[in-house]
Formats: C-alpha cells, sequence, structure tokens
C-alpha cells in the first residue's frame, strides 16, 4: 500500500508542453480514477508514476521515497495495459511468472503464487494457452494476474476495459471493484469513460488539457461541481447549459458577472404543477429515448438545445411542455468557467417603474 | 451455372499455371529424364545409361569435394549473415540520421549486380595491388593471399555473400523489430525484466518467424551460389571454390556431358527440398506466428 505524491509535475514532447505543473496527492488504498478526454495528459500522468516515461520537471513520491530516478521495475508498481501487452510467445503461466522468475522468486514458491492468482481471476483451466488463444476477457484475466502476483504497492491501470465489448467491460468493472476491496491497494485508473469513473472510483480526478479541473469523490463532483468542464464532463446526459445572456427572467442577486447556468437533465420537471417554484422554459420535445425505467428527453427551447432525464415516469407525449428547474438546482459559472456559488435567485418580479 | 461461369477460375489461373509449368515443373522433370543418359547436348542420339551417371557422381571424390564445399560455404554464409545483421538490426533499430544513413550504406550492396561485386572484390582481394592487402599492411600484419590460396578462398567468398546479404537481411530484422509493439518492452521492464533477459526470453522469440524466413532464403541462395565463383575464381584453387552449382555448370556447358550434369542437379533438388522439408518440419512447431 502507498500514497503517491506528484508535485509540480510537468512533461514536455520536444516543444509541446502536455502536463504544466501539476499537484496531486492518490491517497493510500484508494482507487483514484484519472478521467478526462483523450490527449487531456491523463495517460502520460500515469505513465510517469510508472516510470515509463521520464517527467521534464518535478518530483514524484510513492510512499516516502522520491522515485524520480528509479526504474519501473523498482517502483514496485505493477501496470495493466489498454492492449494486455502479454508475451505471445510465453503461456498464460509463463506470463504471469515472469515477472516472478526476474526477482529471483524460487520455484515453489512462484508455483504457490501462480496457483492461487489464478484461482482468483479463474485462469486455472488455461494455464498452458498462449494469448492468441484466450478471449479478450481471459487475456484481460492474465494481464491483471500478471501484475497482481508481484504484490505491488500500487496497481495501474491504462483504460484497460477498453477493448472489451459492453456486457463483458461492466462484469469486469465489478470485478475490479471487488478486487480493489479484497486487496486494499493503492489503485490508480485511467479511463476518458466518465461512467467508468464514477462508477469505480473512490476519488476522481478530472483532467483537461494537461491541468486538473477537480479531483474529489464521485457525488462531491456530480452535486459539486468546481468548474464549467467537470459539470459538462461528468454525468449522462451532460449538464445543460445556458448563456447567461439568453437566461431571461430569472432574478439573480449578485454582484458576480455570470456567464452561464446549468442544471441537471434529472433535476428539471417536465409540466410541474402551477406552484411549484423555479425556474421555467418553455420548448418543443425533439427526441424521446425511453430506456426503460427511465426516459431521455431532448428539448428545444429558446436558450437552446437541452436534456431532460425523468424516472419511472410515463413518456410524455404532449410536443410543447414547460420544463420547470428549482432555483436550488440551478448551477452558474463565472465567464472564465469558474464556479460561482452562494448565488440566489428568484422569480423576476414585475415591479412597475415610479409606482403607482 | 453456364460453362463459362465454371470454366472462368480455371481460365483465371491459367496463365499462372502454363508459366509455372513450362518453366518449373517441365524443366524439372526433363532434368529427371536427362540425368538417366549419356549426352553431349548437340548429338542427335542419346544412350540410356540407367543410374550410371549417379554411380559416378557419388563415387567421384570431386563431387565429394564440391558437397563439402558448398556445405561449409553455405552453413558459413547462412550463420553469419543472419547473425550480424540482427546485431546490426538491434543497433539502427531507431530513428534518427546517422542510423538510417548507416542503414542506407549497409543496404546498398543488395541493389548492385553481383558481376560487378565481384569484379570490385577480386580487385580488392589482389594478393599485390589490393586494398585490403594494403589496409592489413599498413596494420602490420603480413600479406593474405585471399582467393588465391585453397586455405583463404572459400572464406574470402563468404566474406563477399556476407557482405552483400547483411543490408538486405538487417532491414527485414528491423521490420520484424519494428512489428513488436512498445508495450510489450515496458511490461517487461515493470517485470524488472533484465536487456539480456528481454532479448533471449521475449524479442528472440518474437523474432522467430524473421529468423526463420531469413535462414530459409539465406540457405537456398547460397546453396545456389555461382556467380561470384564463376567470375572470381573458377572453381580454383585446386578446387577449393568449387560449389554444386558451378560444377553443374562446368559439366553441362564447358565438358557437355549433359546428363551427367543433370544427375548432380537432380541431387541438389533433392538436397535442397530434403532441406526445406526439415526446416518446415522442425520450427513450424517451435516459431511464433502472431
Amino acid at each position: 500500500m502507498a500514497k503517491i505524491e506528484l508535485k509540480n509535475i510537468s512533461k514536455k514532447f520536444k516543444d509541446d508542453t502536455v502536463i504544466e505543473n501539476l499537484n496531486l496527492t492518490i491517497k493510500d488504498g484508494s482507487f483514484t480514477v484519472l478521467v478526462g478526454p483523450s490527449g487531456c495528459g491523463k495517460s502520460t500522468t500515469l505513465r510517469m508514476v510508472a516510470g515509463l516515461e521520464k517527467q521534464s520537471g518535478g518530483e514524484i513520491w510513492i510512499d516516502d521515497k522520491c522515485v524520480n530516478d528509479t526504474p519501473p521495475g523498482l517502483r514496485d508498481v505493477a501496470m495493466v495495459f489498454q492492449n494486455y501487452a502479454l508475451y505471445p510467445t510465453m503461456t498464460v503461466r509463463g506470463n504471469i511468472e515472469f515477472g516472478l522468475k526476474n526477482r529471483g522468486v524460487a520455484r515453489n514458491e512462484r508455483d504457490k503464487l501462480v496457483k492461487d492468482i489464478s484461482e482468483i481471476v479463474g485462469l486455472t483451466p488455461h494455464m498452458d494457452k498462449k494469448p492468441q488463444n484466450l478471449s479478450g476477457g481471459q487475456r484481460q484475466r492474465v494481464a491483471l494476474a500478471r501484475a497482481m502476483v508481484k504484490k505491488p504497492k500500487v496497481f495501474i491501470l491504462d483504460e484497460p476495459l477498453s477493448n472489451l465489448d459492453a456486457k463483458l467491460r461492466n462484469q469486469m468493472r465489478t470485478e475490479l471493484i471487488q478486487l480493489h476491496k479484497r486487496l486494499g491497494t493503492t489503485f490508480v485508473y485511467v479511463t476518458h469513460d466518465q461512467v467508468e469513473a464514477m462508477s469505480m472510483g473512490d476519488e476522481i480526478v478530472v483532467m483537461n488539457k494537461g491541468v486538473i479541473q477537480q479531483a474529489d469523490s464521485p457525488m462531491k463532483l456530480y452535486h459539486d461541481p468546481a468548474n464549467l468542464f467537470t459539470a459538462e464532463f461528468i454525468g449522462t446526459p451532460a449538464m445543460n447549459m445556458m448563456k447567461m445572456r439568453d437566461v431571461q427572467g430569472l432574478d439573480i442577486q449578485s454582484t458576480a458577472s455570470i456567464g452561464h447556468v446549468g442544471f441537471r437533465p434529472e433535476q428539471a420537471l417536465i409540466n410541474a404543477g402551477a406552484d411549484f417554484e423555479g425556474y421555467a422554459i418553455e420548448g418543443d420535445i425533439l427526441t424521446r429515448e425511453s430506456l426503460g425505467a427511465e426516459s431521455i428527453y431532448q428539448i428545444q427551447a429558446r436558450t437552446g438545445v437541452f436534456f431532460v432525464k425523468t424516472f419511472l415516469a410515463p413518456l410524455e407525449t404532449a410536443d410543447r411542455v414547460k420544463v420547470t428547474i428549482p432555483y436550488d438546482q440551478l448551477y452558474y459559472f463565472g465567464l472564465s468557467g469558474e464556479r460561482l456559488r452562494g448565488i440566489e435567485a428568484s422569480p423576476k418580479r414585475l415591479v412597475a417603474a415610479g409606482g403607482i | 451455372m453456364t460453362v463459362w461461369e465454371k470454366l472462368r477460375p480455371y481460365g483465371m489461373v491459367a496463365p499462372a499455371i502454363i508459366i509455372f509449368s513450362l518453366f518449373f515443373i517441365y524443366p524439372i522433370f526433363y532434368m529427371i529424364y536427362l540425368s538417366m543418359f549419356d549426352w553431349n547436348f548437340v548429338s542427335p542420339t542419346k544412350t540410356f545409361v540407367g543410374l550410371q551417371n549417379f554411380k559416378d557422381l557419388l563415387t567421384e571424390p570431386d563431387f565429394r569435394q564440391v558437397l563439402t564445399n558448398t556445405t561449409i560455404y553455405t552453413v558459413l554464409t547462412v550463420t553469419l549473415t543472419t547473425g550480424i545483421a540482427l546485431l546490426l538490426a538491434l543497433w539502427l533499430n531507431r530513428k534518427s540520421f546517422f542510423h538510417g544513413f548507416v542503414q542506407g550504406a549497409i543496404f546498398s550492396p543488395h541493389i548492385i549486380s553481383l558481376v560487378s561485386i565481384s569484379l570490385l572484390w577480386s580487385w580488392l582481394m589482389d594478393p599485390e595491388y589490393g586494398l585490403l592487402n594494403w589496409v592489413i599492411g599498413l596494420a602490420g600484419f603480413g600479406k593474405l593471399e585471399w582467393l588465391s590460396h585453397p586455405s583463404t578462398s572459400l572464406i574470402s567468398l563468404v566474406m563477399v555473400a556476407v557482405w552483400k546479404g547483411l543490408g538486405y537481411n538487417a532491414l527485414v530484422f528491423i521490420a520484424g523489430l519494428q512489428s513488436i509493439p512498445a508495450d510489450i518492452y515496458e511490461a517487461a521492464s515493470l517485470d524488472r525484466s533484465k536487456p539480456w533477459t528481454t532479448f533471449t526470453k521475449l524479442i528472440l522469440p518474437m523474432l522467430s518467424p524473421t529468423i526463420f524466413f531469413l535462414v530459409i532464403i539465406n540457405m537456398i541462395g547460397s546453396f545456389q551460389v555461382f556467380e561470384t565463383i564463376a567470375i572470381m575464381t573458377q572453381g580454383g584453387p585446386v578446387n577449393s571454390t568449387n560449389t554444386l552449382v558451378y560444377y553443374i555448370y562446368e559439366y553441362g556447358f564447358r565438358f557437355f556431358k549433359i546428363g551427367y550434369a543433370s544427375a548432380a542437379g537432380v541431387i541438389l533438388l533433392f538436397i535442397v527440398g530434403i532441406l526445406t522439408m526439415i526446416y518446415f518440419k522442425l520450427l513450424s512447431n517451435r516459431v511464433h506466428y502472431r
């Protein structure tokens, strides 16, 4: 088990700065997920922790040791690659025990470790097969077993589920969560899929363009996004955003200059009663996606297109609807995308100028 | 199905089949046929002698010398070319102007005709005026006889063959190395694999199809060596560089003993066939294909 600290890390590829001045602490025993769009530097960060990429500046600490000059093999980290990176000429057993052999683990102990691990991941009947004779899911398990057998301080997983089909991915997702619980080791996981991040991580680091946008627990991230990027990145469908200048009929008591107002699709109500307090928008339903327990509507309003998600409600058949969002569910963002907190809003009252 | 639809596939492959039969199948059978005759290429009568040509060949000490020469030449050429090319490829497998230049330089002999190469090396290896002797003279060593002495003639020819084949072999190895994904090396480094272990346990097995391919190609090529010998040594001195194909050529087209030459050709065919089969049998189980 180990804590990982990145201090003022930067990474340049020739003249291209990918990451600048990144600071991050990954808690001991946490399941930390780095998430962000492709090219945001999450994989690079991960590879720097593993030692496969050398940072251009800054320090990386694993526990109380600066590993800047420690080669990958001696950092006590194990990695699961996106394409598994199994050794194609070796059998499953050979793949799993290669790392042990290189550490000079005695044969008896090696056999025992390999046997235990293969039972955990369910590979026992396949030990003498070559990777090319295995299915995608089995290869994934070999990659996991190869990492686990070394009993590392840190597990690093670089989009390990992206090559699996949807069903298997869900299954492996829960298996990974269980595995993390059982091992209690620090997991660092990279994905571009925010659903994966939300469902697996207990700590999520949202990155964009080499900068950490927010590092928080999934629920905090969802309910209390620090900025426009996180708000729009987390959640399916994403948070609806309206430009402030398009927003009418909202009385905001604040001196801050607001750029955007947003709300979660699932917080909006369609055709709520007249006594329901909230910001109301009228619009036309463009599409209806009925997923059984939930329905997603795409609605064209004056402020633009937005989504509304309802649960266990009958499908809305009317073409034109009124959508109401409770005032306390509105999120405000400044002109440069930062979150503005503590803003109160109320319906704009018609105040007669000059009084009667 | 119309007649045309039935015939069309045969029509499509017919040109290839015709050319293959005419220039490969027919000559092989004609050679086997000729090997049982005594004929001088021009006389209207061929005398059937049965297996007498083979009997003569196998009891002829010169022919045994030729087989030994060919084997030594092949083994040396194949091991040296493949081995040195692999080392070169490991060194050249990176992107820089210098490495690209060296790669181009060692590849250039491959595109030069063997006749030119033979003439060039005959001059380089000249015992009196050759550049090689001048260089080793500068280094303070005595002169070598190179092609003019039986003890060094065959190895001199091997040198030329290795020099010519190196670039092509290295190029194929580099391609093989580049087909190994980078994350395999990364996984190995995380598994604390030492460079030598990575090479023997991962790179070599993954290169096995490439090695297999090159060994086969080089071996078949070396067994059929002809141009360098015809130009540089004509099989001499004292038969020390006479190889199978040159022997066949001499008997066929200089002594006009076409039956005898054909019998030697059949033996060459037999040897190359057996070798290929052994290789495919032995290595197909141990070679890794993705």
